[in-house]
């Protein structure tokens, strides 16, 4: 379905960015697999989607800083001439209380969830204008849309990725690119790892679905919404939690 | 340089090349919106390799605006 396509993923070395870099690759896209800190996870992406006959590279690069964000687009520019998709999943949280929460606890989440996101739509705009082709997905959450306790700054940066998604989606329609989001619910990655079993449970009651999505629930959205099947949907938001935004 | 960036111009903002004069206005006589300008800008940055920036976009109504700044840059 994405054979001969170029795709980049952001934090494509664990959780949801894996899953949707495997799927991008099963799906014959060439998937260039970015990630700042987990090298050996990273590899490890590229290794699985090599042994399954995919095609992937690795691109080390901090997409919260503007400048590595550049070069990163000037290598992909060299090597691969194309980009025709971009899925922005890059993502962390510093979960804290409002009243606890530190000026570096909201700048981190918001540098990175929400600036990085920025700085790789600008790029990647300018290289998808002239082909006159692209398919973005940002990777937004039901916690920007919802809202959700201890995260003001995980849900402000994800709330603003969904008005970049249809701001983008405006601007850039009249050139054939797509940009759309995907608004996941809880997925079971490292990210959501750590909660507490009794939080687990209490969430999973308002999830009508019963039970927690996969990396996988949210690559199949993205493979289909990075897909020409999807060529007339943009700037969307697509839930893909399980009910529990209903 | 001139027939160079007329032949830019006329590609980009698929006008007929002999349409275009140095007093057209992008907008208004060569139709261009606001993304095809910065297109246009874009070509012209790639082919002199040059780098325009954003503020400077704003003051190229017309060619002669465009030729002008071009020569400015150095650009013969």
């Amino acid at each position: 379905m994405l054979e001969g396509k170029i795709a980049l993923v952001t934090g494509g070395s664990r959780g949801i960015g894996k899953a949707i870099a495997l799927a991008l690759a099963e799906n014959g896209a060439t998937v260039i697999v970015n990630y700042c800190g987990s090298e050996e996870a990273a590899k490890q992406t590229v290794n699985e989607i090599v042994t399954k006959g995919g095609t992937a590279f690795l691109l080390k690069g901090d997409v919260s800083d503007s400048a590595e964000v550049d070069k990163m687009f000037i290598y992909i520019a060299e090597n691969f001439k194309r980009l025709d998709i971009l899925i922005n999943n890059a993502g962390i949280t510093r979960d804290n209380l409002i009243l606890k929460m530190s000026d570096k606890e909201f700048d981190q989440v918001i540098d990175l969830n929400l600036r990085g996101v920025f700085y790789c739509l600008r790029q990647a705009s300018r290289m998808m204008l002239k082909q006159r082709y692209g398919k973005i997905v940002n990777i937004s959450s039901i916690s920007g849309i919802h809202g959700n306790p201890g995260q003001v700054n995980y849900s402000a940066a994800k709330a603003g990725v969904i008005g970049m998604t249809k701001t983008l989606a405006k601007e850039l329609a009249s050139r054939n690119i797509n940009v759309n989001a995907i608004a996941p619910g809880y997925i079971n990655t490292d990210m959501t790892a750590n909660l507490k079993e009794e939080f687990k449970s209490k969430v999973l009651e308002a999830v009508p679905l019963r039970r927690f999505g996969e990396g996988s629930d949210i690559a199949e959205a993205a493979v289909f919404l990075a897909s020409d099947k999807a060529s007339y949907i943009t700037g969307q938001v697509l839930s893909v939690d399980g009910g529990m935004g209903i | 340089m001139l027939e160079k960036v007329i032949e830019i111009i006329a590609k980009q903002l698929t006008v007929d090349a002999g349409t275009i004069t140095e007093n057209s206005s992008f907008k208004e006589d060569l139709g261009a919106d606001s993304l095809e300008l910065f297109e246009l800008i874009m070509a012209v940055e790639e082919e002199f390799d040059l780098e325009v920036p954003s503020e400077d976009l704003n003051t190229m109504e017309t060619v002669s605006d465009l030729l002008t700044y071009l020569k400015n840059k150095g650009v013969e």
